[in-house]
């Protein structure tokens, strides 16, 4: 093993800013990459469900208000 | 054969297997870059001539690596969309152009950062710098070309005729150290011959390279996946899926 101690590690033989700026970049994209499509796809499922119940309501506005106590509601 | 690229162009059905891939694709990344940066940060032997700053040729290379693939795929998605008009290719391109753009940052980020130490500058005109360079600006032409256009198939088809444009720039980085050998070292591995470097070194880089072409994978199928949600929203079977989905 080429480092004796953690603190020898975290050096990096005095090229700590290099390697630790490389690695944190690189880390940080694909980390990022997988934070985004995991929002991306649980936004995009919360918008369709928004827009089928709107949609749902348009499409049956007597019921739901009737169900709603006859007021009337502004999707 | 053709039944087979119908199949596999139609939404629902890539949407079906890619369900099944996907998270085999995650597995291997995370075991593979997992094993790899602790190999390569902490038990690979330092450079004998660069020391420890060589370690960040285990990000560097595979995201060059990925930098070039994720070109070549975005523009064999591009023809198979202009062809075939298979509208799974084109989500493919969509969702894989942004990433490829990340790994050719990070690539060139990760080369800069260790040039400083290892030639005493970050930049030069190379000819290996400057046609990776190209390549960042032909990865974000591609995607600002598609949000150029009102309607999604002009988008659709000028992005991917760029692409396919663009893909000559790909012969050009791969050679350019080899027709211009001014900074940049040539290729670390090669179908060839073995790598110049001990098994110790290059184990752990091969282990990267895997890692991060899995990612990439199953970064791009969750995505396609996602594009076509998006895209599909009014057919019925997305209805479907997603009343049924939490």
């Amino acid at each position: 093993m080429p480092f004796a101690s953690v603190a020898d590690f975290l050096a990096m033989g005095g090229h700590a800013p290099y390697v630790w700026s490389a690695w944190g970049v690189t880390l940080f994209f694909l980390l990022a990459s997988v934070w985004h499509a995991r929002l991306e796809r649980r936004q995009l499922i919360k918008g369709l469900k928004r827009r089928e119940r709107r949609e749902q309501a348009h499409r049956a506005p007597h019921q739901d208000n009737a169900a709603g106590g006859g007021g009337h509601h502004d999707a | 054969m053709w039944a087979f690229i119908h199949k596999l162009g139609s939404p629902k059905w890539f949407y079906t297997i890619s369900a099944k891939l996907q998270p085999w694709f995650w597995a291997a990344a995370a075991a593979l870059i997992v094993t790899g940066t602790v190999w390569g940060l902490a038990f690979a032997p330092a450079d004998y001539q660069q020391g420890n700053s060589f370690r960040i040729i285990y990000i560097h290379v595979p995201a060059a690596f990925l930098a070039q693939s994720a070109f070549v795929s975005m523009a064999a998605a591009g023809l198979v969309f202009m062809v075939w008009k298979i509208k799974v290719a084109d989500m493919a391109a969509t969702v894989i152009a942004p990433f490829g753009a990340a790994m050719t940052f990070v690539a060139l980020f990760s080369g800069a950062v260790w040039g400083v130490p290892t030639w005493g500058t970050w930049w030069m005109w190379d000819a290996r710098l400057t046609s990776m360079l190209i390549l960042l600006f032909l990865y974000l032409g591609v995607i600002a070309l598609r949000g150029a256009f009102s309607s999604r198939d002009s988008g659709a088809r000028a992005a991917s005729v760029l692409a396919m444009v663009g893909v000559i720039n790909i012969p050009v980085i791969k050679y350019s150290v080899d027709w211009w050998y001014t900074l940049h070292q040539p290729a670390t591995f090669s179908v060839t011959s073995s790598p110049a470097m001990p098994m110790s070194m290059w184990l752990p880089l091969l282990i990267m390279v895997l890692g991060f072409y899995s990612f990439f994978t199953a970064l791009t199928l969750m995505r396609t996946r996602s594009e076509i949600l998006r895209r599909e929203s009014r057919k019925r079977w997305v209805r479907e899926l997603v009343r049924e989905t939490r």
